[in-house]
């Protein structure tokens, strides 16, 4: 084997890894410009099957454990899901009076305000696909309209956006991640901030805010629509901490995200803007969840 | 089928086993704590036939790895590709090191390739978070017994006449 190894021609070792090396670094700079689009898509799809596979064993968990819940357990839960549809028909009938009022009056200060969006379900795939950031796969992409930009949410509260797209999956920046921002608003004031990451699953950090700000534990920030990316009104985080630090200019807020991103097994994409809409195929369970004109 | 097709399907098939590995869903603290299964199994392969696995193979399983978990293309390639480079240099003498002495060997490789990753990770801007980063390395090097058994059996099975 080792006579083998010598007398193989081809060029040697240190020229075939300088070679490597040039176009790892080509490939990085690419990348990082975003020029590398093509061959990303193809390595990506490539390794589709093998974060499906990894995924595997949580979702055989789940499946077992839908099959082993007992009789009793299955009763008691359909009959609070039937308790609560009561009373969520109760409340959209109240909304859809005050929506209509809301319009009306909206019509009078002739703003525009949109509530109803174009909706998508989406499955998480893969989650930490690196360690120390937030990001992860979720099972559509561009074949059904999504793209990149696009934010994503949980039925509890804002999750992330989308920031990179393949044909059959997406990936998602979660709002946790240390490079990600958000732009809020306290919904009993209106106090305008931004949301940072913090790297830590559970924790926002609301920097450059004045020591003698109106936030309290328990404030609701929700999303202010500034910055054209996420849709106006939904929930964010509540704050946690405010401690105001008399020696520096901005006092230190911290929030808990309202979506529990280490645990959400389904997001839903979101389609804000007028131009684009969800490619829907044939059949019928991925519909949009919900669409209204507006 | 050829011995050298029946050689390429092994090795694919143990580093699509290290790669979902590396990707498992775990638990935060144990995700921590997973190592690079595919730098060790890369090692591996380098050591076992580095006339047929090399510097090229790993660079292309490098680039596969980052397409799979995300940041940067080339990252995990340029650093797979120097892995393989210093096994295949070597491979004479490391092949015939005892378990003792390949440990420390295999820490300072997966330390060094660590590093790097912070350094290209560094030249993006962004910044280390805790120390915990450096933990994989230790697991990696308790890990590597493993591979070594595991990938040795595959190979004494499939391949008994190499």
């Amino acid at each position: 084997m080792a006579l083998k190894f010598i007398f193989t021609r081809g060029p040697s070792l240190e020229t075939r890894l300088m070679l490597c090396l040039i176009l790892s670094g080509l490939l990085m700079v690419a990348d990082h410009r975003g020029q590398a689009f093509g061959l990303r898509t193809f390595l990506t799809v490539a390794a589709y099957p093998v974060q499906w596979l990894a995924a595997a064993p949580v979702r055989l968990g789940d499946w077992a454990g839908e099959w082993l819940t007992i009789h009793r357990e299955l009763v008691a839960e359909n009959r609070r899901l039937h308790r609560q549809v009561a009373e969520l028909k109760r409340r959209t009938l109240k909304y859809e009076a005050l929506r209509k009022e809301n319009d009306r009056l909206r019509a009078f200060l002739d703003k525009s305000f949109k509530l109803g969006e174009q909706m998508l379900v989406a499955e998480l795939v893969a989650v930490d696909l690196v360690p120390y950031e937030h990001r992860v796969l979720i099972n559509k992409g561009s074949h059904l309209g999504v793209h990149v930009g696009q934010p994503v949410l949980s039925v509890d509260g804002v999750v992330g956006q989308v920031v990179r797209v393949t044909p059959i999956s997406a990936e998602v920046l979660l709002i946790t991640d240390p490079s990600h921002a958000i732009p809020v608003q306290v919904n009993r004031n209106g106090l305008r901030a931004i949301a940072l990451g913090t790297g830590d699953i559970n924790r926002l950090a609301l920097p450059n805010l004045p020591n003698n700000v109106d936030v309290r534990p328990g404030d609701l920030l929700v999303t202010s629509g500034l910055g054209g990316v996420f849709p106006q009104g939904y929930p964010v985080g509540v704050v946690t901490e405010v401690a105001s630090q008399p020696d520096k200019h901005f006092a230190q807020i911290q929030a808990r995200p309202l979506a529990a991103l280490d645990r959400i097994r389904e997001v839903l994409i979101t389609w804000t803007h007028d131009g684009s809409q969800p490619f829907l195929p044939g059949d019928a369970d991925s519909r949009p969840a919900a669409s209204h004109d507006s | 089928m050829t011995l050298d097709t029946h050689v390429y399907l092994l090795i694919g098939f143990t580093l699509a086993l290290a790669l979902v590995l590396r990707l498992l869903a775990l638990p935060q603290p144990l995700l921590q704590l997973n190592p690079d299964w595919v730098l060790l199994v890369v090692i591996y392969w380098c050591l076992t036939f580095p006339e047929r696995f090399g510097i090229g193979s790993a660079w292309l399983t490098g680039l596969w790895v980052d397409a799979a978990t995300g940041p940067l293309l080339g990252q995990h390639a340029l650093i797979y590709a120097l892995a393989a480079y210093c096994c295949v240099r070597f491979h004479t003498r490391l092949r015939v090191f005892p378990l003792s002495q390949q440990l420390p060997l295999i820490l300072l490789f997966l330390l060094s390739a660590q590093l790097l990753l912070f350094c290209l990770e560094a030249l993006r801007g962004r910044p280390l978070l805790s120390w915990s980063y450096w933990l994989p390395c230790v697991t990696g090097t308790l890990a590597w017994p493993l591979v070594l058994t595991g990938c040795g059996f595959l190979k004494r099975r499939h391949l008994p006449t190499l």
